[in-house]
This record gives C-alpha cells, sequence and structure tokens, in this order.
C-alpha cells in the first residue's frame, strides 16, 4: 500500500506545487510553519479541493482534477488526526472510539477496540466524558478512533504540537510503537526534527510550497545517530553562571545574527567556512571558541546570506544544559 | 375547556413545525444558496407583519375556497378554517420565526470542524446530522420548540381572524379571556384564566431552562 501524491494550489497569496510518493511506514511531512503542510494533508483528507492534481491511495484514485474524480472525505477511508483532537464533546471516550466503526465495511477494519485500547492505554478512560481528557489523553483517544474507522492510511496533523514538552513525552511513545505495529502506511506532519526522526522512516521536507528534499530518514540532514556537541559557555551567555550546552547539531539551525526564532536557546556565532556536500552543505560555525560543524540545506543558507564567513545565529530547538 | 384546547393546538403546532424548523434553521446557518434572504424574509413575515394580516392571508389561502384549502379539503377531507387544527396551523406559522431563529442559532454554535472530523471518520452528510450536528444543537432546539410552544398557546391575532372564537370548538385560552372581558361582570372568570396562563408560561419556562442545561452539560462532555 502507499500514497502518490501530486497537487498544485494558490493559497492566500503563495503557490503550493507538490509532488511525492508515501512508500509503507511512516512518512514524515516536515518543514515549517506556512510551508504548506497542512494544504497537503488537507488535500489528501479531502477537507480541501487543491486548484489541480492527482491523488491515489493503493493505486486507487481519489482525486484527479483532470478527469474530476473528487472522493467525498467519508469515502476516502483515510484516518485523519487532527491536531486539535476534535472528539466529540456528547459522547463517552469508547462512543468517541467507536464512531467510526459503525460506518467502516467490516472487511475493512484493521484493529478491534480492545487492541486499539492496548496499543494506546487507554483502558481507564473508556467511560469518562471528553471534557476530562488531558491533552495527550485526548490525542491518544482520537488516534484510536481514526484506527477503529478502517482507514487505508492514517494522516496526523501535528498531533503533538498543542501540548506541552510533559504531555508530548506521553504520547510519543504510543505514536511510536504505532509506528512499529500499524499495517497501513502513515502520513505524519511536523515541524519538530526530533519528532520526525524518532517516527518516520521516510521524509519529504517542504519549504515554502515546494518539496525540497525527499528520501530515507537517515540521509536526512542530520540523522539521529550523530553524537551530541558540547559547548562550554561562559557565566552571562544563558544565565548568571556558566554552563555546557549538549545539543545534537540536526537541533540547530542558521540564519542571519539579529533574527529572533521561537527556539529555546539562540548564541551567536562566526562562520568559517561552507564546504559542499553532496546533499548538503557542510558549515563549521565557532560558538563560544568552539567549533562545530552543521549540515544545512544550500538553498536556504543562500536565502539567508550565509554562504561565506560572515556572523550568524545559531537557534537549538532542543538542548541539554548542564552545570559546569 | 379553553386551557385543554391551547394546550393541545400548542402541542401540535410546535410537533408540525418542529421538523420544518430544524430543516430551514440548518439550510440558513449552514447552506448557500439561491434564494436564501428570500427564505429568511418569508420565515421572518409572519413576525413583522400585523396578526391580523397573516390571519387573513390562512383564511384566503387555507379558507374551504382556497387554493391549498379547497384541495385538502377534496383529497383529505381536512378542513382547517373556522376548526382546531386551522388554530394549530395559525399557531404553528406565528411561532415559527421565533423556533427557527433559536435553532438558527444553536446550529451555528456547532463547531464545523466537529462535522468534517466525522466525515473523514466515514460518515456521510446525513449521518454526520444526525449523529454530530443535531445532538449538539439540541439544547437549542429543544429551547427554540419551547419557546415556539409558548407562543402558540398564546397567540390570538392570527387565531381569531382564521379559526374565529367558537366556545368549545376554536376558543383559546386568549379569545376566551376575550371573551369574557366584553361581558360585563364576568371579570372574575377572565382573571382566573389569566392566572392560569401565567403559570402554564412559567412552566414552560422554567421546563425549558432545566432541559436545556441538562443537554447543555451532556453535551460539553462533563
Amino acid at each position: 500500500m502507499s500514497l502518490s501524491v501530486e497537487i498544485k494550489h494558490l493559497f492566500s497569496g503563495f503557490h503550493v506545487d507538490v509532488g511525492f510518493e508515501a512508500p509503507q511506514g511512516v512518512t514524515a511531512v516536515f518543514g515549517p510553519s506556512g510551508a504548506g503542510k497542512s494544504t497537503i494533508v488537507n488535500a489528501v483528507g479531502g477537507l480541501l479541493t487543491p486548484d489541480a492534481g492527482r491523488i491515489s491511495l493503493s493505486g486507487r484514485v481519489i482525486l484527479d482534477t483532470q478527469s474530476g474524480v473528487n472522493v467525498p472525505p467519508h469515502k476516502r477511508r483515510v484516518g485523519y488526526v487532527f491536531q486539535d483532537a476534535r472528539l466529540f464533546p456528547h459522547l463517552s471516550v469508547r462512543n468517541n472510539l467507536l464512531f467510526g466503526q459503525r460506518f467502516a465495511p467490516r472487511s475493512s477494519r484493521i484493529a478491534s477496540l480492545a487492541e486499539v485500547v492496548e496499543l494506546l492505554g487507554i483502558a481507564p478512560l473508556l467511560e469518562r466524558r471528553t471534557a476530562a481528557l488531558s491533552g495527550g489523553e485526548k490525542q491518544r483517544v482520537a488516534i484510536g478512533r481514526a484506527l477503529l474507522a478502517g482507514p487505508e492510511i492514517l494522516l496526523l496533523d501535528e498531533p503533538l504540537a498543542s501540548l506541552d514538552e510533559a504531555r508530548k513525552g506521553e504520547v510519543l511513545p504510543y505514536l511510536e510503537r504505532l509506528s512499529a505495529e500499524a499495517r497501513i502506511p502513515m502520513l505524519y506532519v511536523s515541524h519538530a526534527r526530533h519528532e520526525v526522526q524518532r517516527l518516520a522512516q521516510t521524509v519529504v521536507e517542504i519549504e515554502a510550497g515546494r518539496v525540497v528534499r525527499q528520501g530515507p530518514v537517515e540521509a536526512f540532514v542530520g540523522a539521529s545517530g550523530a553524537a551530541p556537541v558540547r559547548i562550554s559557555l561562559p557565566a552571562g551567555t544563558l544565565g548568571p553562571d556558566a554552563a555546557v550546552i549538549s545539543f545534537r547539531t540536526s537541533d540547530a539551525m542558521l540564519t542571519a545574527p539579529d533574527i529572533r526564532s521561537g527556539a529555546p536557546y539562540q548564541l551567536e556565532g562566526r562562520i568559517t567556512a561552507v564546504e559542499q556536500a553532496a546533499d548538503a552543505a557542510l558549515v563549521t560555525v565557532v560558538v563560544a571558541g568552539a567549533e562545530i560543524e552543521l549540515r544545512q540545506s544550500p538553498e536556504a543558507l543562500a536565502r539567508a546570506g550565509l554562504d561565506g564567513p560572515s556572523k550568524v545565529a545559531v537557534h537549538i530547538t532542543a538542548a541539554d544544559i548542564l552545570p559546569r | 375547556m379553553a386551557v385543554r384546547l391551547s394546550l393541545k393546538v400548542a402541542f401540535w403546532a410546535t410537533m408540525i413545525s418542529l421538523p420544518a424548523g430544524i430543516l430551514i434553521a440548518y439550510a440558513l446557518a449552514r447552506k448557500e444558496f439561491y434564494g436564501k434572504q428570500l427564505l429568511n424574509g418569508l420565515v421572518h413575515l409572519p413576525l413583522i407583519l400585523p396578526p391580523v394580516v397573516t390571519g387573513y392571508v390562512l383564511l384566503v389561502v387555507f379558507g374551504r375556497r382556497g387554493m391549498i384549502g379547497g384541495f385538502l379539503e377534496e383529497t383529505f377531507g381536512l378542513v382547517l378554517a373556522f376548526k382546531w387544527t386551522g388554530a394549530v396551523l395559525a399557531g404553528a406559522i406565528m411561532a415559527f420565526p421565533l423556533m427557527v431563529r433559536a435553532i438558527r442559532l444553536s446550529f451555528e454554535a456547532v463547531d464545523p470542524k466537529l462535522e468534517e472530523a466525522a466525515g473523514t471518520l466515514g460518515a456521510n452528510p446525513l449521518l454526520v446530522f444526525f449523529t454530530v450536528t443535531l445532538p449538539l444543537a439540541w439544547p437549542g432546539v429543544l429551547a427554540g420548540a419551547i419557546l415556539a410552544f409558548a407562543k402558540a398557546m398564546g397567540e390570538f391575532g392570527a387565531t381569531i381572524t382564521f379559526v374565529s372564537n367558537i366556545p368549545g370548538q376554536t376558543q383559546t385560552l386568549p379569545s376566551a379571556i376575550y371573551a369574557f372581558l366584553q361581558i360585563p361582570g364576568a371579570e372574575t372568570s377572565a382573571i382566573r384564566l389569566v392566572v392560569l396562563s401565567v403559570i402554564v408560561a412559567m412552566a414552560a419556562l422554567f421546563g425549558s431552562e432545566y432541559l436545556a442545561h441538562r443537554a447543555r452539560r451532556k453535551t460539553m462532555g462533563r
């Protein structure tokens, strides 16, 4: 089973023009907010009709604007897990889970209620009302509900994005189990690199409405095997005391200096060398006297004017701070 | 006598208008179609027109020689003018705008994202309506129905014009109060009915508040 997507869509002033294949397993649609990721999943789910395109699921055409095929969402057999869970407030957890099962033909069932409840660890929640659930619990119930509807593919649209760190940690292990045990392909939309590295086998990287890279996760910039780098920071950099910051270079991003991002840590550095590798640029950056090497996309570097020696801001999305 | 008749009239007026009220309220809340404003205007017309005018129009259209009235009598033997069934129609028409307004608001308050989610789970639009939209809008539907019941119960102008004021046949509560007030020395009887109608109205109000409260708790998932 696999998914093949090819769409063109003009959306609030910018063009989404993508084409990719999602094979068996978890395919991450990765990219920054506003890159067009939601447009892609909504088109696959049938919640949005793109201006032009063709989408097929295991050989079954669910959208073809040229021949006028546009299968409505309820006939696509696409399980959709929304960022905001969207549980039905008038139903108990059990009835939320069973909602889609009633409409699915027996032959399309891929899991029983008992299996799903066990997989997601939601047995104690079954008789509860949805308003009493935490964000992480809601998201697990939403995943179970989508699975029980007997889908041919599971779409997960930033399922962790609206959760705090503790809740993310509560849901991630279940997602890992799901990705290991589910017998259907999954499309996992995320802007968080470490989620993608933990869950996906294939990565489709989107930037400004275009696919900039696609392939197995091992070829993905800064794959998770890389050891973390450690930099000693003098007092006053991250707080009153001197500290050591430890992070994977894949969790770091470069921009022109003085640009603020939402990243929890931001350091100033200097690019000393840029070397073109096969599919990425290797950038040598000096931060607090230490030299680190980052793999970055050459296009993004050129756009930010960072393709040569210059001052640079290093944004780190995930790091451990150790006492010195 | 008049109280019993009024309760019966109000009950049936609510029952026959509820399905149409739900349908039209849903169309006005969620659909875009040609003539939406015209439909909206037509629904609200009885609220704006003098009730006597509505009653007169009913008499012309649904009277025994009226366009629809003649047809109904020939095919079903159903006579509306000057019968209690006519009072039901008059009450239903007069209460319709209030009912539709309340139900429309509750449909608009249902998050379309939940309907979208139900669609991705395999429910076709009709099933989405009956399993998600309608249950979530239920407190408003109930409130609209009770509002319509109270309005139909107190309807006077259109009713007396369309079905007159025949004691024991078409004399509803308001018509009876009006009749007693025309007779010197019958104030006591009038006051009795006034008190009764206040009680019925209050009971309807409390009942609707209670039911809506319960339904709201349920749909909020608590």
